[in-house]
């Protein structure tokens, strides 16, 4: 193993490396595209990885940087990426004016949230609840927290243990959709669900 | 002021019972064990992780870490992981995130530290600093035997 890896690399760069230590950084491609990078720093040297499968050999000598193939990120890493949890999952239900109750859209969104959860061995879940910004504060916090606390009892009726279920409320503090005080908008009476 | 105070005290209730929790194991293959205050403790699908843990994995160990700012870390066998320092607030996504891979090989996507700021999230191994801006890769660290 260790004589493979001498081999690997071009020999003046293994003098620096002490014994067989090596480490090694790539960066992979973002799954939604974004553009993403990893800024390398040893002392006051840096490399910046900005381009998906650029990697760097981290020796003490001196990082040098390379491109990597999916074939070697899969042949070192494929055991830990084969262990990388279920990704965030956020869903966002409406209600009825002045209401707890969903509306009849929200209704099927719910069942596709109790779909995602039957995937997750251990789920745990954030409900956090938002009105429109008609009313008082006073009203919308007592009513955001209603939200959120009716869709937490539906999670825990349908098998979630109620400690990995957390229910906030946070009145009209974040509309959605941004108006003036006291207007009425739908999309703003919401809770948003957050499922690790 | 006392009725505020208490409301308050309502309202973070739920949020306060997992205000040591900074993570959770999702994944856990073969050997997987979390070095806490100086003991080693079993580890398995459901554990939750405190800050300083450092999780371990066997030769036949793989293990994967869902954190609350939503960041997922992964590591395979023989790696040694420390959560070094983890704070985040949840209403404005600032805080920081700092783990090192000691040993192994680890795979990470950041979450929402990472998005929030480019100085939140660093992955730090024996020689090297890694600046996360917001991003998906891998490290890995062979350590002389």
């Amino acid at each position: 193993m260790c004589l493979a890896r001498i081999f690997a690399l071009p020999a003046a760069l293994t003098l620096g490396v002490a014994g067989c230590a090596s480490e090694r950084v790539v960066l992979l491609p973002e799954q939604d595209g974004h553009p993403t990078a990893v800024v390398v720093k040893q002392g006051d040297r840096e490399v910046l990885l900005d381009r998906p499968y650029a990697a760097a050999e981290l020796t003490l000598a001196d990082p040098w940087t390379y491109r990597a193939t999916p074939a070697d990120v899969e042949s070192t890493f494929g055991t830990a990426l084969a262990a990388q949890p279920t990704r965030a999952a956020h869903f966002v239900l409406y209600f009825v004016e002045g209401t707890d109750e969903l509306t009849e859209e929200s209704k099927k969104t719910l069942e596709t949230v109790f779909a995602d959860l039957e995937k997750r061995p251990v789920p745990d879940v954030l409900v956090v609840g938002h009105t429109d910004a008609v009313g008082t504060d006073q009203f919308n916090d007592a009513l955001a927290r209603k939200r959120a606390d009716t869709v937490r009892a539906a999670l825990i009726q349908r098998g979630i243990p109620g400690e990995d279920v957390v229910a906030i409320g946070r009145g009209k503090r974040e509309l959605l959709v941004p108006t003036p005080d006291g207007v009425a908008e739908p999309r703003n009476r919401r809770v948003e669900i957050v499922v690790r | 002021m006392l009725r505020s105070i208490c409301v308050l005290a309502l309202t973070l209730g739920v949020s306060l019972a997992h205000a040591a929790d900074i993570g959770q194991i999702k994944v856990a293959k073969g050997t997987v064990t979390i070095e806490r205050a100086g003991q080693s403790i079993a580890a398995a699908v459901g554990t939750r992780l405190q800050t300083s843990d450092v999780v371990r994995t066997g030769a036949d160990g793989s293990v994967g870490i869902t954190m609350s700012d939503n960041s997922l870390l992964s590591a395979g066998p023989n790696s040694a992981l420390a959560l070094d320092r983890f704070e985040f607030d949840s209403t404005t996504n600032e805080g920081h995130f700092d783990a090192s891979l000691r040993s192994g090989t680890l795979a990470v996507v950041s979450g929402k530290l990472a998005k929030q700021s480019p100085e939140a999230m660093t992955v730090r191994t024996p020689t090297t600093i890694l600046g996360v801006r917001g991003t998906e890769f891998v490290v890995r660290v062979d350590v002389p035997r």
